[in-house]
């Protein structure tokens, strides 16, 4: 796989990566932080990825780094077939619910942008006759609950838009994963006591690689979370009114 | 596409990255924290992130998997904040010409042995457990079975880079630095560890070839110990301190070296993932007569005759490891284990004098592994040096706190001294007794952290810092 990669630095993403990198995938990574991007890089490259694993600058809080980004990893992979997205950021609804700037952000990053960075993957993948889009949503999106209101609405969007792309685009070779990890112990959840069925990130690489291989449209990891979220949905209001998940 | 093998897919070991807690209930972050022995039990705030450099900011200690046994990995009571360094494993140059390996501290060792042992390379140095990570080897200046040929880890660190007391990051390599020399073996007190670039050693094939043989009588272990380590880089011992009489002390003597490619299987090594232990025993659990009949059983096993043949590596240097989280079966008394080297010349009344020790104390000893050690190395507070080393598993109870003192009162008397990584019980008289380098080391410590920002649990218990 030639594959274009936005947050392979931290928790999931890194485990992804390295689990493309040691098949001897290209990978091609796309971030902020430059000097960090460079070591994942090098990781990357360490563990077996094939030929030199590149970096270049993507902002997700700015949308016009986003065409140019994924050029310049098509630019240096000769060809791009997948785009992996795994940024995004996490906040507790308590401090969403307070800070007005917090919330924007979170929206701006979670679901605003990253559609518009998945629309420029998209047309760049059609271009070439489809490809793989790999983005992870999350479980939170599946219904609206008391503890992740507002990531839980921002992930709900994205999920939407994903299947909606997945819809009209599957019958030009486009392959939309829409990844929905359950409560996954990264850096990102560190501080959150973990609850059953808590699931680490080479778990989940192991899982979504597996996914975006077969074309599957969703993929829940760790796969008990399909059985969790299908009670989740059906609950009636009055429970959901009365339980905390 | 390219499919990934089997061998590829169990590279990957889920539960890894989780340093040991006792349990995890924040109330204002604080959460409760142990280490590998589950005793003691301290509150802190344990930082997680990939970016160990923005976490080491404030923290007083970094803590790799928290393997350490006692306290060495805990912060002092007082919910003082600890940085956490597993996610911070990123692999950032691996020469594989020359066998130069530069990780990120929290890189673990087995991601390093999974990964160097097909292309032909091996740690220099490996301790009992693969679930240690790089930088806790380097701030325990850990040894192995090859420590008579190879030294301590620390003797194949080319450089490190750390955040010092002051909040700055400096390269740190031996000759540029004493804080180099002080690190190696200073659990963790003179600088946070971020990254450390060591060389690896060439190996012939990723197998090993291994010799056992049973050992009837204390006094011949010292003397067949040497005498194999004249011929193998890796010896070690597991003897026997539950029986009594003239069996006392009986050993399994393990050796080893690495297979040449023409006795070696045609394939690699597979890695399987070990399960783990699920649930914690009850205190009661874990009887001395079950550990009696178990150590019987397993010098019945061996047989009496000589056994060789080829080892896979993770079972010969890592047998304790096939199953995770085992010391849940010492319950939540846990347990502590009293490492202790005896200094040469291996004259045998003064070992014989230690085992009745032992034995007077009525100390509990579920697990023990002796093993012959070579020169001090270049970590100024490193624990080996030439001698004879005891590794004793103790489960903690009432009586375990006078039993170490009356070890550790022989041990002085002998001129040996004591593990930290390992200890929780020591006295600080005791260890200052123990170590004449001590000065030396406090002064290099104290000219990085002039106002003595970092410490930890340990060093407030052994060493007098103030809490």
């Amino acid at each position: 796989m030639n594959v274009a990669f936005l947050g392979a630095s931290k928790g999931m993403g890194r485990a992804l990566a390295r689990r493309m990198a040691e098949r001897g995938d290209r990978i091609f990574l796309l971030g902020r932080d430059s000097e960090d991007l460079r070591r994942s890089a090098a990781d990357l490259a360490n563990l077996g990825a094939t030929g030199e694993v590149g970096v270049g600058h993507c902002d997700l809080m700015d949308r016009a780094t986003f065409g140019p980004a994924l050029r310049a990893a098509r630019a240096a992979l000769g060809d791009v077939d997948t785009v992996v997205v795994t940024a995004g950021e996490y906040r507790v609804q308590e401090d969403l619910e307070r800070d007005a700037d917090a919330r924007d952000r979170l929206l701006i990053l979670n679901l605003v942008n990253t559609i518009h960075f998945c629309e420029e993957a998209r047309v760049l993948l059609l271009q070439r006759g489809g490809g793989s889009l790999c983005v992870f949503s999350s479980v939170a999106g599946d219904r609206g609950r008391k503890p992740v209101i507002l990531y839980g609405a921002s992930k709900a969007g994205l999920s939407y838009y994903l299947e909606g792309i997945d819809h009209k685009f599957h019958s030009q070779g486009l392959r939309v994963t829409t990844v929905k990890p359950g409560f996954v112990k990264t850096g990102m959840t560190a501080g959150l006591e973990p609850p059953p069925f808590a699931g680490e990130p080479e778990g989940v690489a192991r899982d979504v690689l597996r996914a975006i291989d077969r074309g599957r449209p969703v993929v829940y990891t760790p796969g008990m979370w399909r059985w969790i979220m299908l009670v989740i949905r059906y609950l009636p209001r009055a429970v959901m009114r009365k339980i905390g998940f | 596409m390219a499919r990934t093998t089997k061998n590829q897919k169990a590279a990957f070991e889920p539960r890894l990255i989780q340093p040991t807690r006792a349990s995890v209930k924040p109330r204002g972050g604080a959460v409760e924290i142990a280490g590998w022995g589950g005793y003691p039990v301290v509150r802190g705030v344990e930082r997680r992130s990939e970016n160990l450099a923005a976490i080491t900011r404030d923290a007083v200690l970094t803590r790799g998997l928290g393997r350490a046994y006692g306290d060495a990995s805990l912060p002092p009571a007082g919910d003082y904040a600890v940085a956490a360094s597993p996610l911070a494993d990123r692999l950032l140059g691996f020469d594989q010409a020359r066998g130069v390996i530069r990780v990120e501290a929290g890189f673990p060792l087995m991601r390093l042995n999974r990964l160097s042992l097909p292309r032909g390379w091996f740690t220099p140095v490996t301790p009992g457990t693969h679930y240690v990570t790089v930088g806790g080897m380097v701030a325990s200046d850990v040894h192995g079975k090859n420590h008579h040929v190879a030294g301590c880890f620390g003797e194949h660190v080319r450089s490190m880079k750390m955040r010092v007391a002051d909040g700055a990051i400096i390269d740190c390599s031996d000759g540029q630095h004493e804080l180099f020399r002080a690190t190696l073996g200073g659990m963790g007190l003179t600088g946070h560890i971020l990254e450390v670039e060591f060389q690896m050693e060439r190996i012939p094939s990723p197998w090993i070839w291994e010799e056992s043989e049973r050992i009837d009588r204390f006094d011949q272990v010292l003397e067949k110990l040497e005498e194999a380590g004249r011929e193998w880089p890796f010896t070690v011992c597991w003897s026997d301190f539950l029986v009594t009489g003239e069996n006392a002390g009986r050993a399994i003597l393990m050796k080893g070296r690495w297979a040449q490619p023409n006795e070696a299987p045609a394939g690699q090594p597979k890695w399987r993932s070990a399960p783990t232990l699920p649930f914690r025993f009850p205190n009661w659990a874990l009887q001395t007569w079950m550990l009696r009949v178990g150590n019987f059983l397993n010098w019945s096993k061996h047989g009496p005759k000589a056994r060789r043949g080829i080892a896979h590596p993770e079972t010969f240097f890592y047998p304790l490891d096939v199953v995770r989280e085992w010391n849940r079966v010492y319950g939540r008394r846990g347990f502590t284990q009293h490492q202790a080297i005896l200094p040469a010349p291996h004259t045998h009344p003064r070992h014989e004098r230690f085992l009745r020790l032992l034995h007077d104390n009525r100390a509990k000893v579920f697990l023990s592994v002796v093993k012959d050690c070579g020169d001090e190395g270049k970590g100024m507070l490193s624990f080996p040096k030439r001698g004879v080393s005891y590794a004793l598993d103790i489960p903690v109870d009432h009586d375990t706190q006078r039993v170490v003192d009356r070890l550790n009162d022989f041990i002085v008397a002998e001129g040996g001294r004591i593990y930290l990584a390992k200890d929780a019980f020591t006295r600080p008289e005791h260890f200052r007794a123990m170590e004449p380098r001590l000065d030396a080391w406090n002064a290099v410590r104290r000219q990085w952290d002039p106002e003595g920002r970092l410490k930890s649990a340990l060093s407030v218990r052994v060493l007098g810092d103030p809490s």
